[in-house]
């Protein structure tokens, strides 16, 4: 019973929306890092949004399936194979007990999205399923998949209507957007004027260190701040500041230098100032940036950010409306 | 004679030797073995082998130490 792991892929992870809520204590959020594809995976394959799936990045996993059962792949463009068949992503397919699902290499985007239906029954930690790598908790035993891993699976009422379930191609998230949209704050008055405009016009590059935890930027100029005499608590160096707590999305500069967007499973406080944040709505698109890739930030105030939200809550309820009631 | 191509699973960095004082694993002109490392991909803050696919002589570098790669980018061809 259950999917067994062939072959795990670089580093595939269970994960489900997250476990907010603890962040006071210093657990991140964790969960998909494209929450969007995570939960459209779900639904297609008739499971509830929050359930636990797996994400894929740069290289995908080998894995047989112990039981019949009814899977999605969302996200980035990875093409895949089940029994050596080419299969289309953003729908739901039928897989028979003892077929082999591979992936080929990735074409557009980073993170994949694999849906099962039941959901993979890992027990929860604090309220979720996601791993938390960093922490060593959640998901399989706290890691990766691993070759062997035999991943258990929820029950789940098949319906013969759930098979084929798709998204129209106008209703697929473009990833192919550029533009990364920031609120500037809480920190931002640490810079010189000239020195975040600066930063809103010059191309940054997604690094190699970019993670979960983390997407590092590099390429722009270094920061330029305003002079001051460190606070009480605050360490010397001018990217420093009192202990405060971090929003998911936050950008931190250590030392001015590169860029951090903190991530799904990034900390929850720090010493380092922050120039903005990513909006809530532009938060998918970075999980499926590859280093190397080139971006724009792009500087939008609260009312612009508030109107971005809405518009990404109404598409994801259309996408709803459309599967469920399709 | 037809070339065989060794392509890069990942995106990140490319190097062609283990540290930067030692030996390329492969130089130009080399003789290649199924599953013979010939290079190394640095993302997410670890380093991964790159495996030959192919087999065959006279390996020819298309990149450098140190560029930057694409998943599925060539990285070397063979004879």
């Amino acid at each position: 019973m259950g999917v067994k792991v062939l072959n795990p892929g670089l580093s595939t992870t269970i994960q489900d929306l997250g476990r907010p809520g603890y962040f006071h204590l210093g657990i991140p959020i964790s969960g998909a890092m494209d929450q969007k594809a995570m939960r459209v995976a779900n639904l297609l394959v008739g499971n509830p949004e929050s359930a636990a799936g797996l994400e894929i990045v740069f290289t995908g996993p080998t894995l047989r399936f112990d039981e019949a059962c009814l899977i999605a792949v969302t996200g980035a463009e990875m093409p895949f194979k089940l029994d050596g068949v080419s299969q289309s992503p953003w729908q739901s397919i039928q897989v028979e007990k003892g077929q082999t699902l591979e992936f080929d290499y990735l074409r557009a985007g980073a993170r994949c999205y694999l849906s099962v239906s039941g959901g993979i029954d890992v027990p929860l930690i604090l309220g979720s399923r996601s791993t938390y790598l960093v922490g060593s908790f959640g998901g399989m035993l706290g890691r990766p998949i691993a070759a062997g891993d035999i991943l258990p699976l929820g029950d789940y009422d098949y319906l013969a209507s759930q098979v084929g379930k798709n998204l129209p191609t106008e209703m697929l998230p473009n990833i192919s957007v550029r533009e990364i949209r920031v609120l500037p704050g809480l920190y931002s008055h640490r810079l010189t004027e000239g020195s975040i405009s600066r930063f809103f016009s010059e191309k940054w590059v997604v690094a190699s260190e970019a993670d979960r935890m983390g997407y590092r930027f590099k390429g722009g100029q270094a920061l330029e701040f305003v002079e001051r005499k460190a606070p009480f608590g605050a360490g010397s160096d001018p990217s420093n500041i009192v202990d405060s707590s971090y929003a998911y999305g936050s950008i931190q500069v250590p030392s001015g230098t590169e860029p951090i967007i903190l991530h799904r499973d990034a900390v929850s406080a720090g010493g380092y100032f922050t120039l903005g944040a990513v909006i809530s709505a532009d938060m998918d698109l970075i999980a499926q940036l590859q280093p190397n890739t080139s971006v724009q930030f792009v500087s939008i105030d609260m009312a612009e950010a508030l109107a971005a939200r809405a518009e990404r809550v109404a598409a994801m309820e259309q996408i709803r409306a459309h599967i469920l009631t399709d | 004679m037809s070339k065989k191509q060794i392509m890069s699973p990942l995106p990140g960095t490319f190097y062609r030797k283990p540290s930067p004082d030692s030996e390329n694993f492969k130089n130009d002109g080399d003789s290649v073995e199924i599953d013979d490392v010939v290079g190394l991909a640095e993302v997410m803050k670890s380093f991964h082998e790159i495996k030959s696919t192919v087999s065959g002589g006279k390996i020819q570098f298309l990149i450098e130490d140190g560029d930057a790669i694409m998943p599925g980018q060539v990285i070397a061809e063979v004879e």
